[in-house]
């Protein structure tokens, strides 16, 4: 009960902020020179001016921007996210047929940094300036340094060209006929290299926090006495150190949730995914309005609810953070 | 079959010569080649998504790489460029030009089963193609009625004479034709039928997943007996040109049209030995990389200075070395691949900085101080990715005689809309699509009085009498031989006038993985219907 009420509290503080990305969103795509209709023309290799007319009625556009605005405030309160220039159907549902995409991507490849992430920083921080921590801060620093396009597509030259283990692009084979299992692990092949394309550099910062927050908590009055009382080094690593170590790095995964949305954008698009962020792409080119306020709207929605689920791991991680804040 | 004829083959050379063996090899692969196997999914690199899959209300390539396949034109163009029957199986033109029959095929009918008759031709063409079509609404801005006498039947009547020559190098183009009963009595651009398309062509729509792929099927009904040869056809949609790549290197793709891919790639493809990359099939898809100019700036006004920056540049150089040799200096507006019109001769003024710092002096622009004579700013249309390759080589060009150039870059909607909306630019750069016919894609970039905001008009503030005269004049005159002269004569003023310089004239590239048989056999092949097309 006490939680449902906290989840309330944080989503009504984020209506504001939520508002103000929407109606800051559509000022400044009204200062991009050129409207759906022109990218529509762009699309088709031209046409007459009344056909220019004709089209920017047809996509309400011929309205002032402010009468523009309020039409699109007064749906979004009614729960109506309007409709796709390009799609020509509901954003909602255009949203709803992408979204699994971009949050299997986002799940998988986040479980991939920090599981990957926290175990690379433990052996890192154990053998401390032995060639083991050496190897992996080295690699770590390389894939952090490493920008995820080129990434993509150097894993899509190697193991799809050159090696044939894996496909190169797309989310499942195409008219396959598969079902149930086969068609999931048709899928798991298919986002095994976008997912590690795109996890590998959240890892490779994992591994830095976690290896200097093991170090940091190592030298802490409480592990020099939990030695001394002659508790096992292993009890010691994941009893004491790991898990107050774990804090900065939950931290950064909150902060992480809107830049993976990002990055997600280059790694859609490499990989031919068809997820949120290369329908994001597609709707600043195209000056889809409604379907751009809708993925901005859905993805702030998305952080804000990551940011909440951070929380409520920090509080379990640490209770000195519960009594603080309730 | 094949391997019958093939020993077939071998034991009639064995007969031969032995210094007929060479050519008996060639005989035998040939024979290979020239039997066409049924089944088999072909599948195709899509680019950009389009927001509607109905050619009957949006002409351009990106359409038409789908739903040619699925909705057929009343014309397509034969392998020697001349519009051959589709849908149509004859027609006929009144002295007068202002009458065109159309005698349709009979026993077509639609995938939903329901017959094509001139019912459906009359509503597209009244309906749909005035009314909504890119390029159509143009082309038929004097039709005034179709009637439909018989089933069979379509007569076009026009208020002004069009020729007929004009109108079925357009109709390849311009004329699917969808289905009356389905868009009749709604909004055509709300249709379902758009983006589920349903024509008379040999492959059925099955399924369109956005943002993954869209399937046709063999139509078994298909009024070519025995045709198709390919089961489905499966169209991927991959924006990333390295994706689409390696789509292709790993058989995922197997044809990738319309210079989808980066130049780079294709150059490497070429000495790939499982792809064949070539313009072959794209005769009627010319296009020119431009340079216009605003005539609003008092320098660019004077055709002295217009002159002086086509000397300035070297197209050839940059043909060669940015274009990898897939394009050539343009001897005018009209490519040379157009048989029905190109008029040979060559371009006027040809790459010689001397001449061009002497017209600038002349014209009395003298090197300032600082050695600049004015500066410009130049807008590009991002196109493709040879477009801003072309604007760094024309600022760099053009800073050798003394022309300071900016370059600004904008993404396609707002580069439009600046050029051709707001007149704000001093030069731009893009591409221009010759679409068969001078009338259908090119005139309106030199006629005056086009209604400010249509992209890839004349939007430069230039205006001539005898050259409007002359675009009318064309546009309406219905002896070819005629016709053919007079845009002789507008090439030869457009070449002197200079409003807009189109700079090189290539041909689009495709690449194709060779297990595909009878590809790129007609002039518009990747918008064809690929009815002969097999694995």
């Amino acid at each position: 009960m006490l939680l449902l009420r906290f989840a309330l509290q944080r989503l009504a503080i984020s209506i504001p902020s939520l508002l103000l990305i929407l109606i800051g969103v559509f000022i400044l795509l009204q200062f991009a020179p050129g409207d759906t209709v022109d990218a529509l023309l762009a699309q088709i290799g031209g046409g007459d001016s009344t056909l220019a007319e004709q089209l920017r009625q047809f996509y309400g556009l011929d309205a002032p921007v402010t009468v523009q605005l309020g039409r699109y405030l007064w749906r979004l309160a009614q729960f109506d996210l309007g409709y796709s220039a390009i799609y020509g159907k509901p954003v909602a549902e255009v949203i709803l047929e992408r979204l699994p995409v971009t949050l299997l991507l986002m799940v998988s490849s986040l479980l991939v940094a920090v599981v990957g992430g926290v175990l690379l920083g433990i052996i890192a921080a154990r053998k401390v300036n032995r060639w083991q921590d050496t190897t992996i801060s080295t690699l770590a620093l390389l894939f952090y340094a490493t920008p995820s396009f080129w990434l993509g597509v150097m894993a899509v030259v190697l193991f799809s060209i050159h090696l044939d283990w894996l496909p190169a692009g797309g989310l499942e084979d195409i008219g396959g006929g598969l079902h149930g299992w086969q068609r999931a692990v048709d899928i798991a092949r298919h986002m095994i290299l976008p997912t590690l394309t795109l996890g590998l550099i959240f890892l490779s910062v994992y591994v830095r926090i976690m290896r200097a927050a093991m170090l940091e908590v190592a030298t802490l009055d409480f592990v020099r006495t939990a030695r001394a009382k002659g508790v096992s080094e292993n009890r010691i690593v994941t009893r004491h150190i790991l898990r107050n170590a774990l804090l900065p790095l939950v931290t950064l995964i909150g902060l992480h949730a809107g830049t993976m949305l990002g990055g997600s954008v280059i790694v859609e698009s490499v990989f031919t995914l068809p997820g949120l962020g290369r329908l994001a792409y597609d709707a600043v080119m195209q000056r889809d309005l409604n379907t751009l306020l809708g993925i901005v709207f859905i993805s702030a929605l998305l952080v804000i609810v990551v940011n909440f689920l951070v929380d409520l791991l920090y509080a379990r991680l640490d209770p000195r953070i519960r009594a603080k804040g309730h | 079959m094949s391997l019958s004829r093939r020993s077939l083959f071998a034991s009639v050379s064995a007969l031969a010569a032995a210094a007929a063996l060479p050519r008996f090899a060639f005989a035998a692969d040939a024979a290979a080649i020239d039997a066409p196997k049924a089944g088999g999914a072909v599948s195709v690199h899509l680019a950009a998504e389009q927001r509607i899959l109905n050619p009957a209300l949006r002409a351009s390539t990106g359409v038409y790489i789908v739903t040619s396949k699925i909705i057929e034109s009343l014309v397509d163009l034969g392998a020697d460029g001349k519009p051959v029957p589709v849908l149509a199986t004859s027609w006929e033109a009144a002295p007068d030009g202002k009458t065109i029959t159309f005698k349709l095929r009979e026993g077509v009918t639609w995938h939903d089963g329901k017959p094509f008759t001139s019912a459906d031709v009359q509503y597209n063409a009244l309906e749909l193609w005035k009314k909504h079509l890119n390029y159509g609404t143009q082309l038929h801005l004097s039709l005034e009625a179709v009637d439909t006498p018989d089933a069979h039947t379509a007569i076009f009547r026009y208020s002004r004479p069009m020729p007929e020559g004009l109108l079925l190098r357009a109709l390849a183009d311009l004329g699917y034709v969808v289905p009356r009963h389905l868009f009749e009595g709604t909004n055509p651009l709300e249709n379902p039928a758009n983006t589920a398309p349903i024509g008379t062509g040999p492959f059925r729509f099955v399924e369109y997943q956005r943002g993954q792929y869209i399937i046709a099927e063999r139509n078994p009904t298909y009024w070519r007996k025995g045709f198709p040869y390919a089961d489905r056809i499966v169209w991927r949609v991959i924006s990333d040109k390295s994706a689409a790549v390696a789509a292709l290197e790993t058989g995922q793709v197997q044809l990738s049209a319309y210079n989808q891919l980066a130049l780079a790639d294709i150059d490497r493809l070429r000495k790939d030995a499982r792809f064949e990359v070539s313009a072959r099939g794209n005769e009627a898809n010319a296009f020119n990389n431009t340079l216009e100019f605003n005539h609003r700036r008092k320098e660019l006004a004077d055709v002295q200075v217009r002159r002086a920056i086509a000397h300035a540049i070297d197209v050839d150089f940059f043909a060669e070395n940015f274009l990898y040799g897939t394009g050539k200096r343009a001897t005018g507006f009209i490519p040379s691949n157009s048989t029905a019109f190109y008029p040979g001769g060559s371009f006027p003024y040809p790459y010689d900085t001397k001449t061009a710092e002497k017209l600038l002096d002349q014209a009395g622009y003298k090197r300032g101080s600082d050695g600049t004579r004015f500066s410009l700013k130049l807008l590009l249309v991002p196109n493709g990715e040879d477009v801003g390759q072309f604007a760094t080589f024309i600022q760099q060009s053009l800073a050798d005689v003394g022309i300071a150039v900016e370059i600004v870059q904008l993404d396609m909607a707002a580069a439009l809309s600046t050029i051709y909306k707001e007149w704000n630019f001093d030069l731009a750069t893009g591409w221009h699509q010759y679409r068969g016919d001078p009338a259908v894609s090119t005139t309106v970039w030199f006629r005056s009085g086009s209604p400010k905001g249509s992209p890839w008009t004349n939007q430069h503030g230039w205006q001539s009498d005898s050259i409007d005269t002359l675009i009318d004049t064309a546009a309406s005159e219905v002896d070819p031989v005629k016709r053919r002269a007079l845009y002789a004569q507008l090439v030869d003023d457009i070449n002197r006038d200079l409003p807009i310089w189109f700079a090189t004239e290539r041909q689009f590239v495709s690449v194709t993985n060779k297990t595909l048989k009878n590809h790129h056999n007609t002039p518009r092949w990747p918008s064809s219907s690929w009815y002969d097309l097999s694995l």
